[in-house]
C-alpha cells in the first residue's frame, strides 16, 4: 500500500480510535518517511510571524530541529505556510542567534559576554535603585498613586500568553504605569 | 477580530481596505478564495495596487488618510437608496435614541462638533434625552430629527459624489462600484465582511476610520453574522493576546481600567468603572467588573493579602495623563527616565521618528534588552551618527529562546488561544523570557528583603506558584501550565454557589478547584482569575487550547473542538445579533445559533435571552444595543473627514477645520522635543510634495528583526526601496533600480527606487498629487557596510537600507496614540543630490 506517512497516521489513529484504543499522537514517532525525518520527533508548534495562526510540525532529531513545515491536521492553514512561516527552521538553526548575555559598560565601544548571574544581579541593582528613586506614593494632587516613574518597559506580542501575564504582573509590582508593546504602534 | 479565519469563506462580499492580506497574511487567503469560489465579490481599497488588488474584483484607488470621506459616502449610498436592513438598525443599535437637542454637528459648527474647548471636546451635548424614568428616549419610527438615524443622515449627506471623489482621488465611477457590491449585503441573508489593519490605525483618525466601517457594518446588518463583522487583521502572532493580557498603560489584563489616582479604593474604583443602565432589558454585562477586579487582585496577590491592600499596591494613573508610546520615548529624550526594558521589541526601527528614539536610548542610564537576534535597539549606541564614546547608557542584551524551544500558548487574530510545544532546548545560554522574567523578579525581591527600600510590599508579596518550589521557596523551571491554570482562575476557598445560568440550581466547588468560566467569578475575593476572558480555557476539562480536534460539526467552518476561544469558546461574538427578535435566524443557511424549542444551538451563544425576553444582544454596551451614535471616543460622536497632519492639500473639502481638532502637536511649545519637526501642516511645503505610506511586503516580518537574519528570507527582499509610479518617475527622471533618498521633515533613508504601475497620480481638487510606499523591514545592524568588531554576528546575507520609521512623525490618534505612520510627507531625490 503506497500510502504517505501522515496518511498513514491518519488510517491508524482512525483505526485505532474504532477499536477503543486511546492513543496520544502527540509528540508522535514517524516510521514512514524514509527521508529526512526519518527517526525524528515531531511537535506541534504555531508560527511565530503574523497573526492567522497557522499550525507547524517540527522534527527534531539528536535535540537538533532537522524540518519544519505545515500541519495538515490544523483546520486553519491545512498544511500550507507563508514564505515566512515555511522558513522557520532558520530562526531555529542560525548561528547567529544570541547565545550569552552580551553587556554594554557606559561609554564602552564594544559587547562583552558575560555570566546570567552576574547580569541579572546588575540588573536587579539597577532596578531597584531607579524604583526607590523615581517611586511616588502621591501625586501633586496628594492622591495616592504608588508608581515607578523612572522606568519604562515596551513588549511583547512576540511572548507567549502565560509570560504575557507574568511580565505585566512583575512590571506593575514593580509599580510601572509606562508599559507599552507593539499593539500601540 | 469579531469572528475568525475561517469564516472569511462564509461571505457574500468582502472588503479589503487598510490592509493587504494577499502579501501580509498569505494563508488567510485560502479563506478568502473559498468565498470567491463561492461566488462571492472582493474589493480592495488602496493607493496601491496591491497583490490583494490584483485578486479583487473590483480596485479603487484612493489618497492615504482620506477613507472616512471613501466610508461616509457609503453611509449616504446605503441611507439614500433605502439598502440598510431596517429591522437590525432599529432593534439592535441606538439609531432610534433621541440625542440632546443642543448637540450640533459640524456642518452647523464649522466643521467640529459641539463642546470643542481649547483643543478638547466638553461631551455635554453628546448625550441622550431622557425620560422621569431616566430610560433614554427613542422613536422607534427613526423620523425625529434629534434622532441618531436623522442626525447620522444630515452627518453624510454632505459626503456626496463630488466631495468624496475630490477629497479620496477616486472616480465617482469607482465609488459607485464600490458602494453597489458592499451595499448588497444589507439584505438579511447576505453577509458582508471587513479586513483591516494597520492602514486604518496608524492615522491621527485610526479610531473613527474603523467607526466608520462599524456603522456601515451596522446598517447593514452584517455583525454577529457568519461571514460578516469586523476583522482586525494583526501584525502579530500573538499581539492579539499581549493585548488581553494588558501590557498597555491603560489596560490591566481582560480589558479592565488600569487605576486612576482620583480612585483611592477598590470601592471607588468599582463604582467608577462599573456601568449602570435604566433600560429595562439591557444585560450589561460588564456590571460584573468587581468579579473580575477582585479576582484579578486575588490572581496577583493571593489570599494573603486582603482585596483592598492589594488594590492599594497597584500603580495609578493621574486622571486624564497619557503614558502611551509616544509619550514613552517623548519622557525618555527629555531625561524622564533612568531604566528601559525593550522586550522582545526593536524600537529604534519600529517607534515612529526613530531618530528620535535612538537618541532617546541614549539619555538612559541602563537598558534591557531582549531578543533572539542581535538588533538595533540593544546595539543602538554604535549605530548610524552614534559615537560611543559618549553614550553613557548601560546595556544588557539577553539572549532568548525562540517559539519553538519553549512550551505555552498564543492567541491568533480570531482570538483562538492554540497551545506550542517546546522542541528544542534554545541555543546556548538562552531561555525562554518567563525564566528571564522569573530570575529578574527573585533577583530585584532579594534586594528588597535584604537592604529594603521604598514601599516594597506591592513587590514582594506577589505570588508566584509556576511550578514546584525547592527549599529557598524558588520555583526551579517555570511552568506555562501553572501560569495557565492561574490565568483560568481558582477558588480559594470551599463555596456553594448558584448557577448564574440557572436559577435554583447550586453548586458546590471545594479550594482549590479551577473556576468552570467567568460567569462564576465572584467580587468577594473567593476566586482569581489573571485574566477573565481566559476563564474557562484551563478548567475541569483540562487545557481546552491544546485541543486538535479539527472535525467541525457546525456547517459554516466553526471548528469549535480545535484549540479554544475567547470568551468562553465563542467563535462568532455579538452572535445573538444573527437572530431577530423573535429568535429566527436572519440566514438560515448560515445559522450561528439556534433555538431548538428548549435551548439556543450552534455557536456558544452571546447576548441573546430565551425567545421573547427582550434582551438586546450587544450586552457589552450598557444600553445593550450598538452605537452608530458613539459618545465615548475623544474626537466626536460620528466620524467626519479630516485631513491627516502632513498633508498635500491646503484646505479639507468638507469643512472649513483642516485637521482632526483634538490631536496633540509634538511640536507645541512645552508639548514635545526639539526634534519634532512637521511639514506642510499650515500650508502645503514644496520641500516634501509628496504623501508617504509604509507597508510590508511577505518576506519579512515587522522591523526585520528576525527574518533580515535568515538568509532565505533576506535573499528574496534584500533591500529598502520605495515604490513610485511611472508618472512620479519620469516627471522626476528616475530609473526603476536607482539609488534614491527619501527624505522627510525628520530624517532620511536611502532606497533603490521601484517604478511601478502600481502606483497612480491622483486627481486631488486641480493638484496632480504623487504617493509614494516604503516598507518597514529593514535597519542597519545587518548590512555589510557598518563597522564590524571581533565577535559580532554577521547576516548570512546582508541587507542594505535603514528603518522607513526614520521619517515618520511624532503625531497620534487621539484616542489610541497610534502614531500617524500611513500619511506623511516627503520628497525623494537622486543619492548625491541636495
Amino acid at each position: 500500500m503506497d500510502v504517505s506517512r501522515r496518511g498513514f497516521l491518519k488510517i491508524s489513529g482512525a483505526t485505532l480510535a474504532a477499536g477503543g484504543i486511546g492513543i496520544n499522537l502527540k509528540p508522535v514517532e514517524a516510521y514512514a518517511q524514509p527521508l529526512k525525518i526519518m527517526h525524528a520527533k515531531e511537535t506541534t508548534t504555531i508560527c511565530p510571524y503574523c497573526s492567522v495562526g497557522c499550525s507547524i510540525i517540527v522534527s527534531t532529531r539528536n535535540g537538533k530541529v532537522v524540518n519544519t513545515e505545515g500541519d495538515p491536521d490544523s483546520p486553519i492553514n491545512r498544511g500550507a505556510l507563508c514564505t515566512k512561516g515555511g522558513s522557520i527552521y532558520q530562526m531555529a538553526v542560525n548561528e547567529n542567534r544570541l547565545q550569552k548575555p552580551l553587556y554594554r559598560a557606559p561609554y564602552a565601544t564594544e559587547w562583552k559576554e558575560v555570566d546570567w548571574e552576574w547580569a541579572l544581579e546588575k540588573i536587579a541593582e539597577n532596578v531597584k535603585k531607579s524604583r526607590d528613586k523615581s517611586f511616588k506614593t502621591t501625586n501633586d494632587k496628594g492622591e495616592v498613586v504608588n508608581r515607578t516613574e523612572g522606568i519604562a518597559s515596551v513588549g511583547s506580542a512576540a511572548m507567549d500568553n502565560e509570560e504575557c501575564y507574568v511580565y505585566q504582573k512583575f512590571l506593575r509590582g514593580l509599580g510601572l504605569v509606562y508599559i507599552e508593546h507593539q499593539a500601540r504602534i | 477580530m469579531t469572528n475568525h479565519w475561517i469564516d472569511f469563506a462564509n461571505s457574500d462580499v468582502i472588503l479589503i481596505m487598510g490592509c493587504n492580506p494577499a502579501a501580509n497574511h498569505p494563508i488567510s487567503f485560502k479563506w478568502i478564495q473559498k468565498a470567491m469560489d463561492k461566488g462571492a465579490k472582493l474589493i480592495c481599497v488602496d493607493p496601491r495596487f496591491t497583490q490583494s488588488a490584483e485578486r479583487a474584483h473590483v480596485y479603487a484607488p484612493l489618497r492615504s488618510g482620506t477613507d472616512i470621506a471613501f466610508l461616509g459616502g457609503m453611509i449616504k449610498y446605503i441611507l439614500d437608496n433605502n439598502l440598510m436592513q431596517e429591522d437590525y438598525v432599529k432593534n439592535y443599535t441606538n439609531a432610534s435614541f433621541l440625542v440632546n437637542p443642543a448637540f450640533k454637528l459640524p456642518a452647523d459648527n464649522n466643521g467640529v462638533f459641539s463642546g470643542l474647548v481649547d483643543g478638547k471636546y466638553d461631551k455635554a451635548t453628546w448625550s441622550y434625552q431622557k425620560g422621569a424614568d431616566e430610560v433614554i428616549l427613542k422613536d422607534p419610527t427613526l423620523s425625529n430629527p434629534n434622532c441618531v438615524f436623522q442626525l447620522l443622515k444630515k452627518h453624510y449627506s454632505r459626503y456626496n459624489l463630488d466631495v468624496v471623489s475630490k477629497i479620496t482621488g477616486t472616480s465617482k465611477e469607482g465609488l459607485l462600484e464600490v458602494y453597489k457590491a458592499f451595499a448588497s449585503t444589507g439584505k438579511s441573508d447576505k453577509a458582508g465582511n471587513i479586513l483591516y489593519a494597520m492602514g486604518w490605525t496608524q492615522h491621527t483618525t485610526g479610531v473613527q476610520n474603523i467607526r466608520t466601517m462599524c456603522i456601515i457594518q451596522l446598517l447593514l446588518g452584517n455583525m454577529g453574522i457568519a461571514g460578516g463583522g469586523v476583522q482586525a487583521l494583526r501584525g502579530e502572532s500573538n499581539v492579539q493576546g499581549s493585548t488581553d493580557y494588558g501590557l498597555l498603560f491603560h489596560i490591566l489584563p481582560g480589558y479592565l481600567k488600569t487605576p486612576a489616582a482620583s480612585l483611592s479604593t477598590l470601592q471607588a474604583y468599582n463604582e467608577k468603572n462599573t456601568p449602570t443602565t435604566k433600560e429595562p432589558n439591557s444585560l450589561n454585562w460588564w456590571k460584573n467588573t468587581p468579579k473580575y477586579m477582585a479576582s484579578y487582585i486575588r490572581s496577583v496577590y493571593g489570599a494573603n493579602v486582603t482585596l483592598d491592600d492589594g488594590y492599594n499596591y497597584m500603580p495609578k494613573l493621574d486622571d486624564g495623563a497619557n503614558y502611551s508610546w509616544l509619550a514613552i520615548f517623548d519622557n525618555m529624550y527629555k531625561n524622564k527616565f533612568t531604566g528601559f526594558f525593550a522586550w522582545g521589541m526593536n524600537p529604534a526601527c519600529s517607534g515612529a521618528h526613530s531618530n528620535k528614539v535612538r537618541q532617546a536610548l541614549g539619555k538612559l542610564d541602563w537598558l534591557v534588552n531582549v531578543n533572539l537576534f542581535d538588533n538595533e535597539t540593544g546595539s543602538f549606541w554604535r549605530g548610524p551618527g552614534m559615537d560611543p564614546k559618549k553614550i553613557k547608557t548601560e546595556v544588557f542584551m539577553l539572549p532568548c529562546a525562540s517559539s519553538v524551544e519553549k512550551e505555552g500558548s498564543i492567541s491568533n487574530s480570531g482570538r483562538w488561544m492554540q497551545w506550542r510545544y517546546k522542541a528544542v532546548d534554545p541555543p546556548g545560554e538562552a531561555i525562554p523570557d518567563a525564566e528571564i522574567i522569573t530570575e529578574l523578579f527573585y533577583k530585584v525581591k532579594e534586594l528588597y528583603v535584604k537592604e529594603g527600600g521604598t514601599f516594597p510590599e506591592p513587590l514582594t508579596k506577589l505570588t508566584w506558584n509556576y511550578g514546584p518550589k525547592g527549599a529557598d521557596g524558588k520555583i526551579r523551571t517555570f511552568d506555562p501550565h501553572a501560569a495557565a491554570k492561574e490565568i483560568n482562575g481558582f477558588f480559594l476557598e470551599d463555596r456553594k454557589i448558584e448557577n448564574p445560568a440557572k436559577k435554583g440550581d447550586f453548586k458546590e466547588f471545594k479550594k482549590g478547584d479551577p473556576v468552570p468560566a467567568f460567569a462564576w467569578l465572584q467580587d468577594d475575593g473567593s476566586t482569581s482569575s489573571g485574566c477573565w476572558i481566559y476563564c474557562n480555557s484551563y478548567a475541569d476539562k483540562g487545557n481546552l487550547a491544546a485541543r486538535r480536534n479539527n472535525k467541525d460539526n457546525s456547517n459554516i467552518g466553526l471548528y469549535s473542538e480545535w484549540s479554544w476561544c475567547w470568551p468562553v469558546n465563542r467563535r462568532i461574538i455579538y452572535n445573538g445579533a444573527s437572530v431577530d427578535i423573535d429568535a429566527k435566524p436572519y440566514d438560515i443557511k448560515r445559522a450561528v445559533i439556534w433555538w431548538n424549542g428548549e435551548k439556543w444551538v450552534g455557536d456558544v451563544p452571546d447576548g441573546v435571552g430565551d425567545p421573547g425576553s427582550g434582551r438586546p444582544p450587544f450586552i457589552m454596551k450598557p444600553d445593550g444595543v450598538a452605537s452608530i451614535f458613539g459618545p465615548g471616543l475623544a474626537d466626536g460622536p460620528f466620524p467626519e473627514h479630516y485631513e491627516p497632519l502632513e498633508c498635500p492639500v491646503e484646505k479639507n473639502f468638507m469643512s472649513p477645520q483642516k485637521n482632526n481638532p483634538v490631536i496633540k502637536r509634538y511640536d507645541k511649545k512645552g508639548v514635545g522635543s526639539d526634534l519634532d519637526k512637521y511639514s506642510g501642516v499650515e500650508s502645503c511645503d514644496p520641500r516634501f510634495p509628496f504623501v508617504c505610506s509604509t507597508y510590508r511586503v511577505s518576506e519579512h516580518w515587522q522591523t526585520g528583526v528576525l527574518t533580515r537574519w535568515c538568509p532565505w528570507l533576506a535573499e528574496m527582499q534584500p533591500d529598502m526601496f520605495v515604490e513610485m509610479s511611472k508618472e512620479l518617475a519620469d516627471e522626476r527622471g528616475f530609473k526603476n533600480g536607482e539609488r534614491v533618498v527619501v527624505k522627510s521633515a525628520r530624517g532620511e533613508v536611502e532606497a533603490v527606487a521601484i517604478v511601478t504601475p502600481r502606483f497612480k497620480p491622483f486627481k486631488i481638487g486641480d493638484t496632480v498629487i504623487h504617493e509614494v510606499g516604503i516598507p518597514w523591514h529593514f535597519g542597519w545592524i545587518t548590512t555589510e557596510d557598518r563597522e564590524y568588531k571581533e565577535g559580532d554576528k554577521r547576516a548570512e546575507v546582508y541587507t542594505r537600507g535603514d528603518a522607513a520609521n526614520l521619517l515618520t512623525p511624532t503625531i497620534g490618534d487621539p484616542n489610541t496614540h497610534i502614531p500617524e505612520s500611513k500619511a506623511f510627507m516627503v520628497n525623494v531625490t537622486k543619492k548625491g543630490v541636495k
